[in-house]
């Protein structure tokens, strides 16, 4: 599918995808939204260089060091032990700026960093140090926040993209072919859909200690099914498209007509279909973690937060960072959906 | 009322007028930019007068019927300058309780696609019971006897039946007439007809014109016919307004307009008939190219849980002829006969049963893969131009997908070369090769699908309808065209029509089909001049 489509691109300039485009633009909040949402993407997509709590580039002894991306013993800057060193402590701290410098990240916390020496008994409020404050371990809000929203969005977004090609392929075929096939698909389906996924995924993750794989690869089981019937139909009706019969007299082949001519059609409520597919996504990640039963415990999760925030009413900033922080996602990402219905939709469409 | 009240005679027209356009501009805004599509019409319809509104698609002529009843999308629509005056009345920007009071009362509206616009979940009874239940404040009961009465009125048979019928137990015409009822239901003083018998067969459009004569005569209301079909306006209306780009170009009596047609592009629209000769057959004992035996193309009705089969619907129903080189049949039939279909069991598109030989192949034995190589031999056009070409295809995506399907290892240039020379064939420009098929006319998309067959060099091509989307003059072009490549590449035609002039100016032999069968065919001066069957007969009595 993809391609035929790049082929496809690759040939002529194609009006369809330029006018789609300059519609997009047209809806503005859908492109704001969509350049602050890449710019987020980015941002948190580095956030080792954003977040950390080693230093980016360490100058000791004449010689560059960059603790980000190499483990270096302790001992390598005159330290005693052969473990990595530890950069936010005073000793080790001490022993580089001896001989050179350090220069630190934004933030000097990794999602998993204690802070040892808060002055008031953890969570602790916002400070000039910790900007959201610290959570009911002592860590940093903040870095969390920032790597739990990386974890979010890649977990949506290939969740999202597995299960649309899924979906688009089942789809696809049940309702080019139809007939039996169709017949036994959909009764597989509706058995599929009617099972309790929350529960189900509940169970599931109680039998398997539930990294971030496993639970992408348990939550396509139910996932890949929200598209297939969305596809199906634009198939049933488009095979039997006059335009399409006429690629068949042609001798065009199923694959063809399929992917050539039916899917570009189907793709507008596909695609369409996306961005609220990649919000669900999020939405059960988090409402998992939250409960519990999600990512391992200490990966920097919003659900966790949230959690936090429940269980500590009286930090109110654990409870609106993690809400502030799904909202201004889940909103996004709405707002561009709106954005990509309005490109293809179309009614919109002028001459 | 009954309808056989004395009726006032045509020539007894009052000049009263009834509706007056004056200086009437509609113009559309897209995206910041104002499309004037009516520019300054004016226009007087009289008291009991039936005015034909002629013209081709684009020329306005809808839109100006449905400004009348200020059923445009306004606010996208707007009313630059202009009024239209009804019984005194201003109904450029009415008041909305004006307006309701209007429509549906004193001036009803009939639309071409009867299934279209009759709601699909409510009987007759309520369909028509609602509008005298609105309009008259009759009550249901009283409604209900009156409606039997309009159904009678417009010779529906079994009026007390057809209350509880949905519109989709109706047949076409039946749907049509109607939607004349309900229409009529209010003695309306005028009825707009926006293209009442495009959708309709030939012998139902007769009949239905006769019923609107009927009732306008009987009533005295008045009709705004639009029309692109110039036959109709002939028998029927007492005046004629044609309309160009837009603009009115010429209004007069029927009568004056058709013997003396004053403007050129009135001239030019009543010269639009397509004519002439097919072209010559080069040896009539030529051996065939497809030979078609005993076709049958059955559909299976089920019933039961076990889904028995305990019928067939015969749509093709055991059809045979011979296509010989440089030959043109015609098909020709009402909706529903057949035609289509068997156009589809031909190529192997659906299933029948019978023998399909072309040249020494046995179509029928092969499967899809032995099929394929053939294919490229027999092409097909399709009905609608704006349905048959791929919207997200450029123009030279589409010609060359065939190319790319029967001889992959074609270099690039040689495709982009054989796409020109294809171009050229139909007489359209090659730089255009590059657009989207929404940028063209229905014309130039019909090109573009007869040069996609033809890029193939095919023997046969089966042509199903390829004019009946199309206006007149644009029909003769391409009937020319199709002749010129016939003549060209020496190739075979099977013209589905249910035009019979159209398949007149090209056809060598005819078949016309009824209900899935043959009813009669011959060559085609033979079964124009002395039809054998009843229905052929119907059928051109109803064109003439």
């Amino acid at each position: 599918m993809i391609f035929q489509r790049r082929k496809l691109k690759a040939s002529t300039p194609n009006p369809y995808h330029q006018r789609q485009w300059r519609q997009f633009k047209n809806n503005k909040r859908g492109y704001y939204s969509l350049w602050l949402f890449s710019i987020l993407f980015v941002i948190t997509g580095m956030a080792e260089l954003v977040a950390n709590d080693k230093p980016l580039f360490v100058y000791f002894n004449n010689e560059v060091y960059l603790p980000f991306l190499i483990t270096y013993p302790e001992t390598a800057f005159g330290g005693e032990f052969e473990t990595e060193a530890d950069y936010r402590d005073e000793y080790v701290s001490s022993l580089i700026e001896a001989k050179g410098w350090m220069l630190w990240p934004l933030i000097p916390y990794q999602y998993d960093t204690i802070h040892y020496k808060l002055n008031v008994p953890a969570p602790s409020p916002p400070t000039a140090e910790n900007w959201l404050g610290t959570d009911d371990q002592g860590r940093d809000v903040l870095a969390r926040v920032i790597y739990g929203f990386r974890i979010s969005i890649l977990f949506g977004l290939i969740l999202t993209i597995i299960s649309s090609l899924v979906g688009v392929f089942i789809g696809a075929i049940q309702g080019f072919y139809g007939g039996r096939l169709d017949l036994f698909l959909q009764r597989f389906l509706e058995i599929w859909n009617s099972l309790p996924v929350l529960f189900m995924l509940i169970i599931l993750s109680n039998f398997v200690n539930p990294s971030f794989w496993w639970l992408l690869g348990i939550m396509l089981l139910f996932s890949w099914t929200s598209l297939v019937d969305v596809v199906r139909a634009e198939f049933l009706r488009g095979r039997n498209l006059e335009y399409v019969r006429a690629a068949r007299a042609l001798g065009a082949s199923d694959r063809l007509l399929m992917f050539r001519h039916i899917l570009p059609n189907a793709m507008v409520s596909t695609v369409t279909f996306m961005p609220f597919l990649l919000n669900g996504a999020i939405t059960t990640l988090t409402s998992l973690d939250f409960l519990g039963f999600g990512l391992p415990a200490g990966s920097p999760s919003l659900g966790e937060l949230l959690a936090q925030g429940k269980a500590n009413l009286h930090a109110p900033w654990l409870g609106f960072s993690a809400f502030f922080s799904l909202a201004i996602l889940l909103s996004l990402l709405i707002f561009i959906g709106e954005a990509v219905r309005d490109a293809f939709d179309p009614r919109l469409l002028k001459r | 009322m009954i309808v056989e009240e004395k009726t006032p005679s045509p020539s007894s027209l009052s000049s009263e007028p009834l509706l007056h356009l004056q200086d009437l501009r509609v113009s559309f805004e897209h995206d910041g930019n104002e499309e004037e599509v009516v520019k300054g019409i004016s226009l007087t319809i009289n008291k009991g007068e039936i005015l034909a509104l002629v013209g081709e698609s684009g020329s306005g002529k809808s839109v100006t019927a449905f400004s009348i009843l200020q059923l445009l999308p306004y606010p996208q629509a707007k009313h630059p300058s202009g009024s239209i005056q009804f019984e005194n009345t201003e109904l450029i920007n009415a008041e909305p309780e004006t307006l309701r009071k209007l429509r549906g009362n004193r001036i009803s509206m009939i639309f071409q696609e009867p299934m279209v616009a009759l709601n699909p979940l409510h009987t007759l009874e309520k369909q028509i019971g609602e509008v005298l239940m609105l309009h008259q404040g009759l009550s249901r009961q009283e409604a209900k006897t009156r409606t039997v009465e309009l159904l009678a009125r417009v010779k529906l048979p079994n009026p007390d039946r057809l209350l509880n019928t949905y519109p989709n137990e109706l047949s076409g015409g039946q749907r049509q007439r109607a939607m004349i009822a309900m229409a009529i239901a209010n003695q309306p003083s005028l009825l707009i007809a926006d293209e009442p018998t495009t959708a309709l067969d030939v012998t139902l459009q007769a009949e239905i014109l006769d019923l609107l004569h009927a009732l306008q005569r009987h009533s005295a209301m008045s009709i705004l016919l639009i029309t692109h079909d110039l036959n109709l306006v002939k028998r029927f209306a007492d005046r004629v307004a044609v309309m160009e780009k837009g603009v009115l170009v010429e209004t007069a009596d029927t009568q004056s307009l058709f013997s003396n047609p004053q403007q050129p592009y009135t001239q030019a629209l009543l010269a639009a008939e397509p004519s002439g000769e097919p072209i010559p057959l080069t040896d009539p004992s030529t051996p065939a190219l497809l030979t078609v035996q005993d076709v049958k193309v059955w559909f299976p009705l089920y019933k039961g849980i076990f889904r028995r089969v305990y019928d067939h619907v015969r749509a093709v129903d055991g059809i045979s002829f011979t296509l010989v080189p440089r030959q043109t049949i015609g098909i020709v039939g009402e909706s529903g006969s057949g035609k289509s279909t068997l156009a589809l069991a031909l190529l192997r598109l659906i299933k029948s049963t019978g023998q399909i030989t072309y040249k020494t192949h046995h179509l029928s034995a092969l499967n899809n893969n032995k099929m394929r190589p053939l294919r490229a031999e027999l092409q097909m056009v399709f009905q609608d131009p704006f349905a048959s070409l791929s919207p997200r295809l450029s123009i030279r995506q589409i010609i060359a997908e065939g190319l790319t399907i029967h001889q992959p290892q074609l270099s690039t240039e040689t495709i982009d070369q054989r796409v020109v020379e294809a171009l050229k064939e139909v007489d359209l420009d090659p730089a255009t090769r590059f657009r989207y098929p929404h940028e063209f006319s229905g014309g130039q998309r019909q090109r573009i699908a007869i040069a996609r067959a033809l890029i193939l060099k095919p023997k046969i091509i089966i042509l199903d309808e390829p004019t009946s989307a199309l206006d007149r003059s644009i029909q003769v072009q391409i009937i020319q065209l199709l002749k010129d490549l016939q003549d060209r590449h020496d190739l075979s035609y099977l013209f589905i029509s249910h035009d019979l002039s159209v398949i007149r100016a090209i056809s060598h032999d005819v078949i016309v089909m009824h209900a899935g069968k043959v009813v009669e065919s011959g060559p085609i001066q033979r079964v124009f001049a002395d039809p054998q069957h009843a229905y052929t007969q119907q059928l051109l009595n109803a064109t003439r």
